[in-house]
């Protein structure tokens, strides 16, 4: 059986040292926590595409790449109502400051186009 | 595609990754060489999950997807194919994105049974397929038992579900244009829950928003055996009243007995026998056949009990279940959206448990569901799920979430983009 350190994407490991920034985690679970915060973006995924590429055409902004205090700006505005909106003043108020703060600091580590 | 020495000989290798177990005490986890994942199904929900395992295991896991069309029809927006204004091909994905950019082997095939005990999962064609982990996401059965005459009726083409998207739904249009002006359209709606609570209300108004341009003189009927509209009450019944008076008609608490198909005659526990020109009758719902047959489906024989924190089966060891299969939480859809974040959260618990770490212990769900009243104006629901540790299951953030507050343009803009989009996110 082979072990292999970089099983998770490059991304995904660059994401969690950020989100480690803004959102203090376990120093211990740094791949486990990489994978909850992949996770937790993809919930933005069905509207926003995969890991925040929005699809061609799109009338939603893609968020790979986007600065994440911007992001994070946004969503804030969102929850507080600041900001006007169809549906994401709903949604976020789904989430807590922290899980915002890993969101926004994910989106931030993807590169702008896709890799493929 | 897979040939039957390749499952073989994958199958060997999985069954070695099996027997090593899992890894322990290691300062860097990884996860086991050459484990595999199998999913069947390739709906919202299986093809979100395949796609996933991929993306969070960094490519390291073989995943398989066993799904026997060759492609990918939606149900979401194919209620506008019945309207006229949207066509199959617009709601039609192939899969071989997920095969060609992301690695996942489909299997076109289908799974006559699984083998918890061997953990394989043995094909409808003959060969067996070894897992370490299993994800199913069945959708749903339509029982049409459960109604006299129904199954009979549907064989013969004259009464029609469209409730799973593809060749039905060009015939259900193909019916409602052949329908004379004047004639009658009835949607008959089962008991709650079923997949995709708006939907009915959707495929109701778009019709009607067909006939009122194309034969005005024509009526839609629904025949609902809830007490209720059940999801975005206000909203449809505000468009219908003043779009649709005289056009639709809503009546409450008609539960279905039989069906004759050579006259297109339903009748009802309570009321009058109802003749249509168009019948369209939703039989109700249970987990797709596979949950049923393999035990999976231990919740009144008819839903599949899981553990909401990673999605495993509460039946069958090594086995999660996806999708609109499974025994729902407190004020969670069946929807397409839903699967696929159903798929995420397993995803990552399986790369998680297969790595040896801990699973997320606060997983999240969301659900944004887009209605169309006509070819263009839309309402939503939106909501937002996270794990409670105490109970053991998902509850919606308080204060998140919520309705349009009337129908729009705007939002029937995001709602194609949210198709287009969750498409991608599925198979792309």
């Amino acid at each position: 059986m082979t072990l292999n350190a970089s099983a998770l994407p490059r991304a995904v490991a660059a994401a969690a040292a950020l989100a480690a920034l803004a959102a203090p985690l376990p120093a211990a679970a740094t791949d486990a926590a990489a994978l909850r915060v992949a996770a937790l973006a993809a919930t933005c995924a069905n509207c926003h595409g995969t890991q925040g590429h929005a699809v061609p055409g799109s009338v939603v902004p893609g968020l790979a790449g986007a600065p994440a205090g911007f992001v994070l700006d946004q969503l804030k505005a969102f929850r507080s109502g600041a900001k006007p909106a169809t549906v994401m003043h709903q949604i976020a108020k789904g989430y807590s400051d922290a899980q915002l703060a890993q969101i926004a600091a994910y989106f931030a580590a993807q590169p702008a186009v896709p890799a493929r | 595609m897979l040939n039957r020495r390749t499952l073989f000989q994958s199958a060997g290798v999985a069954g070695l990754a099996t027997a090593l177990g899992p890894l322990a005490g290691c300062a860097t986890p990884a996860l086991p060489a050459r484990a595999r994942v199998v999913v069947v199904g390739g709906g919202y929900g299986g093809a979100t999950a395949a796609k996933y395992l991929r993306l969070f295991s960094g490519h390291t896991l073989d995943v398989l997807l066993v799904e026997p069309n060759a492609a990918f029809v939606s149900c979401p927006i194919s209620n506008l194919v019945l309207g006229g204004s949207r066509t199959m091909a617009d709601i039609t994905v192939p899969y071989t994105t997920l095969a060609q950019r992301h690695g996942v082997r489909v299997v076109r095939d289908s799974v006559a049974r699984i083998d918890p005990g061997k953990r394989e999962v043995v094909l409808a064609s003959g060969p067996a397929i070894g897992y370490d982990k299993l994800i199913v996401s069945p959708g749903i059965d339509l029982n049409f038992d459960a109604i006299e005459g129904l199954r009979a009726a549907h064989a013969s083409g004259s009464v029609l579900q469209a409730w799973k998207a593809g060749a039905e739904t060009a015939a259900l249009r193909r019916q409602l244009e052949a329908m004379p002006d004047g004639g009658t359209y009835v949607l008959t709606v089962p008991e709650a829950p079923y997949r995709c609570p708006p939907g009915p209300y959707e495929r109701a108004s778009v019709i009607a928003a067909y006939f009122k341009a194309a034969k005005p003189r024509s009526k839609v009927l629904v025949l609902d055996a809830n007490p209720d509209v059940t999801s975005k009450g206000a909203l449809f019944k505000k468009v219908w009243a003043e779009d649709y008076a005289g056009l639709l008609e809503y009546r409450p608490n008609h539960k279905v007995l039989s069906v004759d198909g050579a006259t297109r005659t339903v009748r009802f526990e309570l009321q009058d026998e109802v003749k249509a020109d168009v019948l369209n009758v939703l039989p109700p719902m249970r987990a797709g056949a596979l949950a049923l047959s393999s035990g999976l489906a231990n919740v009144g024989g008819r839903w599949a009990g899981i553990d909401y924190l990673n999605f495993a089966s509460t039946a069958l060891p090594h086995v999660h279940v996806i999708g609109d299969a499974i025994a729902l939480a407190p004020a969670m859809p069946k929807s397409g959206h839903m699967a696929n974040n159903h798929a995420k959260v397993a995803a990552a618990a399986v790369v998680a448990e297969l790595a040896g770490w801990e699973i997320n212990p606060q997983p999240m769900l969301t659900n944004t569901c887009y209605s169309f009243v006509d070819a263009q104006r839309v309402v939503h629901v939106a909501s937002v799920h996270a794990y409670v540790a105490a109970d053991k299951t998902y509850k919606t953030v308080p204060g998140s979430g919520g309705l349009s507050t009337a129908p729009t343009v705007q939002e029937g803009h995001f709602a194609w983009n949210w198709a287009r989009t969750i498409w991608s996110d599925a198979l792309a």
